[in-house]
Parts: structure tokens; sequence; C-alpha cells
């Protein structure tokens, strides 16, 4: 049966198909022990094998299931363009440079995807990042604290104040937008407290936060390495799961898709490598916002608390008579938010080496949830991943980066970075028009 | 048929503010047995399903399970007595897939983490039970029809084996066909020793498919009939409260048309 020759077009996958759960060749439910009861001809049912996969490809590209492919092909579109304009654009520096510099509003972009999950916003992170980063200093660098002590009081502080927010918008029924706004100022105003007169306190640049941004794996062998268990580690757990799938006698992917799979990112995985190794190796903030993207989606996706999530995202009263605790679930996720907040805090003091007045404020925020919006988290609740945060700060890293080796001002910047977003959501909203049309959204 | 009842309401009242919703209302559900709840809107149908099923905890009056009073003041002890409610408004989750929403609350973990390829295993194994047709179970629920919707949250209400299973207009929006299908799934239900509570304002559905028929009146008991034996127009007095009313005189006229 062929898929374009349905008449009615019934949408048969979901994101999921880019994610690694598995889609049926054939997925029409058996007829129970009935042959005479004959196959829906309006279900989809896919081709075995690689033709299958293609057909499925375009089908859902027909019905704006675009997945995260307009953000790559932005991505694309961005750095020919700054490339055309300045060779040292693509270069091993610069790059890196990018890869360093995103992790900041990167971890602070995947803390916020938790909440914009949930179908809410928090306001707040910027502020709270920069708590973090003031903690951290007074207590390590005035008051002569361990490090490592006061590292750790900073992410609790951050976990604390976000849970402090879930609780006024979970428990007492506060809008969280308006409460983490009262957050935004509260913390802001908190954080300046903190740091006292003098305004900025400068970071040991051989600390551990100064080498948070400053680390590199200087043997080669680090960032193959890396690519190898990535890559590796992606093609087990495709194959095993496959191979359960099977013995289950429940529809699996064909093995040509799961090698094709592969193999686009092993030749990502190695450009990244290659391109590490030609500056200074591997950087300890790629590694560390590597492990915490693994971590957050494993979290999201195979955890009965990511389902959790994802379910109030998309109907509150059926999570609630599903037996799920809906405040506990909201308030874990603020804390969740200003966990991350505070991480990308001292990840921001790192990269300029102190904490100051400024930390966490201008465009910071807006950064932090266009991140998450250009990478296709939805701001209804509900859809996205956290490997969302990694492809739109990468958007927005590289903007920045490409207009300021061609010297332009941050006001042409803050410009560009806007029409970008609106640019996203121009493209989310025709997309989800789409999905309807086709049954799908 | 089992001598005690599942489920027994006695003398259960329930009030909000200045309206007394459900007054001494009383009803017995055996194992393997479908019971029909009638009423007309605003008779306390809804009420009354919604205090079995722990939202609104009753104000007076006793709740037994098995023989014994038991205190049912949220959900969540309805559910763990084994009671299954599948409400007018389904409550499924469209971003997640069939699967997903077959089994959330009670994810099947394997070593800490959700074993999707045992959930997708089962639930295809109870849709087939069931003789459920949908496109695919990995699907978002935004895209199934009203009446793909409803089995999937009438099989999901079955995951829990629950004693008791109560459905709240469950063919209230469906076609023909899925019409035949639901009744089928309630028969099933009854044959694998369930008790059912059918909330329906379809006659032809109650008398197709309940052992009895209890009808609520201004949130009162009006009458417990047995469906082999009654009539449907009895069923109806009951339920508008008179003999004559719009129904029966309806009824006479078109049989006095026939007659002459």
């Amino acid at each position: 049966m062929s898929i374009e020759k349905s008449p009615v077009s019934v949408g048969k996958t979901d994101t999921a198909n880019t994610t690694g759960k598995a889609h049926a060749p054939v997925d029409a439910p058996a007829a129970a022990g009935d042959a005479t009861v004959a196959i829906d001809p309006r279900l989809l049912v896919r081709e075995q094998g690689f033709a299958g996969y293609i057909g499925e490809f375009k089908r859902k590209m027909r019905a704006g299931d675009l997945g995260a492919t307009p953000v790559v092909i932005g991505l694309i579109v961005i750095c020919a363009i700054f490339q055309s304009l300045n060779s040292a654009f693509l270069g091993a520096e610069n790059l890196n440079n990018i890869f360093v510099a995103m992790v900041a509003t990167g971890m602070m972009s995947v803390g916020i995807i938790f909440v914009l999950l949930l179908g809410e916003i928090d306001l707040s992170v910027g502020s709270v990042s920069g708590v973090s980063a003031a903690i951290t200093a007074v207590l390590s660098v005035t008051h002569g604290v361990n490090e490592w002590l006061a590292v750790l009081a900073a992410l609790a502080a951050g976990a604390v104040i976000g849970a402090l927010h879930g609780f006024f918008f979970a428990r007492i029924g506060a809008p969280a937008f308006a409460v983490t706004l009262a957050g935004l100022l509260f913390w802001n105003g908190f954080m300046l407290q903190v740091l006292g007169s003098n305004g900025t306190i400068n970071i040991d640049g051989e600390g551990v936060v100064g080498k948070l941004t400053t680390y590199y794996f200087s043997d080669i062998a680090a960032a193959y390495g890396l690519a190898v268990v990535a890559v590796a580690g992606y093609f087990l757990s495709a194959f095993l799961g496959n191979r359960r799938r099977e013995a289950a006698g429940i529809p699996s992917r064909p093995l040509s898709e799961i090698v094709l799979r592969t193999a686009l990112l092993a030749i990502a995985a190695f450009a990244v490598a290659i391109m590490f190794n030609q500056y200074k190796g591997l950087p300890l903030a790629v590694l560390l916002f590597a492990i915490v993207l693994v971590a957050t989606d494993f979290l999201l996706r195979r955890t009965s608390y990511g389902r959790k999530i994802l379910a109030l995202g998309g109907s509150v009263e059926a999570s609630r008579r599903a037996g799920i605790n809906v405040t506990a679930v909201r308030i874990s996720v603020f804390a969740i938010a200003g966990l991350f907040a505070s991480v990308g805090g001292l990840f921001w003091a790192s990269k300029i080496a102190a904490a100051n007045q400024s930390a966490g404020a201008g465009d910071l925020l807006m950064n932090v949830i266009a991140a998450a919006v250009i990478g296709g988290t939805s701001l209804f609740g509900g859809r996205g991943r956290t490997w969302n945060a990694l492809l739109g700060v990468l958007v927005i890293t590289s903007i920045q980066y490409g207009l300021a080796l061609q010297g332009i001002a941050t006001p042409i910047q803050y410009m560009i970075t806007g029409g970008v977003l609106l640019a996203t959501v121009v493209i989310d909203s025709v997309t989800r028009k789409t999905q309807k049309s086709a049954g799908r959204a | 048929m089992s001598a005690t009842p599942v489920l027994a309401l006695r003398g259960v009242s329930k009030r909000f503010g200045a309206v007394q919703a459900l007054t001494d209302v009383e009803l017995e559900v055996h194992a393997g047995e479908v019971v029909a709840l009638v009423g007309d809107n605003g008779a306390g149908k809804s009420t009354l399903v919604k205090t079995i099923a722990g939202v609104h905890p009753i104000d007076e009056g006793v709740i037994e399970w098995n023989g014994s009073a038991v205190a049912v003041n949220k959900p969540h002890d309805a559910q763990n007595l084994g009671i299954a409610t599948v409400y007018q408004d389904l409550a499924l989750c469209d971003n997640i897939d069939v699967v997903g929403n077959l089994f959330l609350g009670r994810e099947i973990k394997r070593r800490g983490v959700l074993d999707e390829v045992e959930m997708e295993r089962r639930a295809r194994e109870l849709l087939d039970t069931l003789s459920i047709r949908i496109p695919s179970v990995r699907i978002p629920i935004a895209s199934l029809s009203g009446g793909q919707r409803q089995v999937v949250a009438i099989a999901r209400s079955m995951l829990g084996e629950p004693r008791l299973v109560i459905l709240d207009e469950p063919t209230a929006a469906l076609g023909v066909e899925q019409t035949a299908q639901v009744l089928d799934l309630v028969e099933r239900l009854r044959e694998r020793g369930h008790a059912v509570i059918l909330i329906s304002h379809n006659m032809a559905d109650v008398k197709a498919v309940a052992d009895k028929v209890a009808v609520l009146r201004l949130g009162r008991n009006n009458g417990v009939f047995d469906v082999r034996t009654t009539s449907q127009e009895e069923i109806i007095s009951a339920i508008t409260g008179a003999t004559e009313n719009a129904v029966t005189r309806r009824a006479a006229r078109t049989n006095a048309e026939a007659q002459k």
C-alpha cells in the first residue's frame, strides 16, 4: 500500500521516530483472530526496509512534522553566510570559542526547557544565575571557603530558589509568569546585595570555576575517544533495543535505518572532534554540556519522572487522574530550572573570570528562552527535548560570534537575533497549522 | 453472581452549598454485572459517579466494598480499591502516544528505566484482545478520532485489572459501528467478571448490555429494574418521574394514530 495514494492521511508516526523509539514496518494491528476483517485502508502501512524510511521522511515533511530540520538548515545557512564574509568563521579557533561560549546559555536553556515542557515560563533564570556566581565568588574569594563547597552551595541555592518559585506557582496557585517576574527583580537585588559595594569579585582563573571554561583535554585521544563512545553508544543502544523489539514480536526498525543514523552521527561527532583537536583539544565545558544533555534527555524520555513532566504539559487533568502528584512534579521542575540556572551562572562567571553586577542581566534571559524555542521546544508545553537547547544555542552563539567577527555592533546583533527568533516561531506556527490539517497536532 | 455486592452505597448524601445533589441514594453492583445508571440531566448521575471515584467525598452514608465499609476520600483511594473510571472528557494526554497514555501513572520499568518494549507488547496484546483497531500504538493521541480515543480510554482503565469499571456516557459521541464496539467491550468486561456501572442516555444501549437499571431522579433513587422484565416505557416513566409525561403522551398519540 503506497503512502502517497492513501486517500486520507492518518498520521502514523510522531517525533519519537527521530528519537530512537522504533517504528513499525507494518503497523496495522492484526485483525484479531478474524481473517475476514480487512485492514483499514486508511491506515498507513510503511514499506519494509530503506525505501520505506525515505517514504516516511517525505510524508512527514509534507505533513509539517519538520522536527529539527529547519534549525539544521538555518544553522547551515548561517555558517555559509558568515564563512563567505570572513573565512575565519569556520576556523578551528572561532568554532571552538563558539562551542565554549554557548555552554553557559545552553545549560540555562536546558533548565528552561523543563519548564517550557510544563507549558510554563521561568523569567528568573538570568537573575538566579547571577546569584549563583555571586554566592560562589563571595564564599570562596571573600570568605576563603573551599571552592568546591562554594560551588555546591551555589548549586543548592539555585535549586532552592527554583523550588521556592515552584512552591508559589504550584501550591499557592500564582501564575508562574508573575512569580518568576518577581523572582527576576528580587534575585537581581539579592545578587547586588551579596556582591556588596565593591561590585566585582575576580575569580581565580586556576580554580574550580575558572577552569570550567579554560580547561582543555589537550590529548587528542580525548576528543576522538568521546566521539567513538558517543557513536558506539548510540549504535549499541539502537541495535540492542531493536533486537529486544524483534524478540518481543513488535515492529522494529530496519537495520539500514540504524546504520544511516549512526553514520550521520559519526560524521558530525568526528568533524567536531577534529575541529577541537586542531585548536587546544576537547574543552571541559563541552564535555560537561554533552553529559548534561545525554543525562537530561535520558531523564525526560526513559524515566517515569520524565513521562510525568511530558504528561503535565499535555493535560494537567489527565495527569492528576493518572495519580501523578502534580504539585510535587511542578515544584521539582522549577527546582531543576533553578539548578541549571545556577550551573549556567558558574560557566558565565568562568568565562568572564569574575562575578560582577551585570551578571545575569542584559539579553541573557532572552537568549536562554530563544535558544529553547529556536531549537524546537513548544511554548505551549508537552513538546520538546533537551537537545533543542544545543541546536538553539548554537544558532544564537554563531550569530553573535559571526557578527562580532565582522565588527558589527550589539544593536544590530540584537535585531538579527530577534529576527531569527521571530522566523522560528513563524515556522513553528505554520508547521503546526499544517500538522493540524494533517491530523497531527 | 456473588451474594455480596462488590460495591454498595447505603444512604449516600452529598451537598454542594445550598444544593442537595444526592439524598439517601442506595446502589448495589455485583461482580459480572452491568448496572446502567440512568436519569435526566441534573439527576445526580455524574455526582454519584464522582463520589464513588473519590472526586467528591460523601457527606452522609456508607460506601461498602465487598461488604465492608470503606472511606473513599480521594481518587487514589478508589483506584487502590480497584475502581476504574472512564470520564466523558477522556483525560488523555494529546502529546503522548497511545502506549504512553495507556500506561500513564503505572509505567512498566526495567532496572528503573521505562520498559517501552514490554509496554508496547502489552498494549498491542490488550488492544488485540479487545479488538480495538487504531492506526498505530505509537502515534500521539492528537491524531486519533473521537471514537478511537474513547476505546483507548476504556482500554486504559482495563490495565489495572479493576474490580469495578465506571463508564460515563461511553457511546455519546460515537458512530454506529464504534458504539457497537464499545458495547461489545462492555460485554467482554462482564464476561471477565468485572462489575460495570454504565451511565447512558441511550435506552437502546442500556437494553442491549445492562442487567439492572438504577434510576436517579432529582438526586434520589427512583427504582431499580431488571432489564429483561422491564419495558422501556417503565424505565422512562421512572426517569421523568411520572407515567404521564411528554414521552408517554407522544407514545399514546402515535398508538392512537396507528390504530385509526
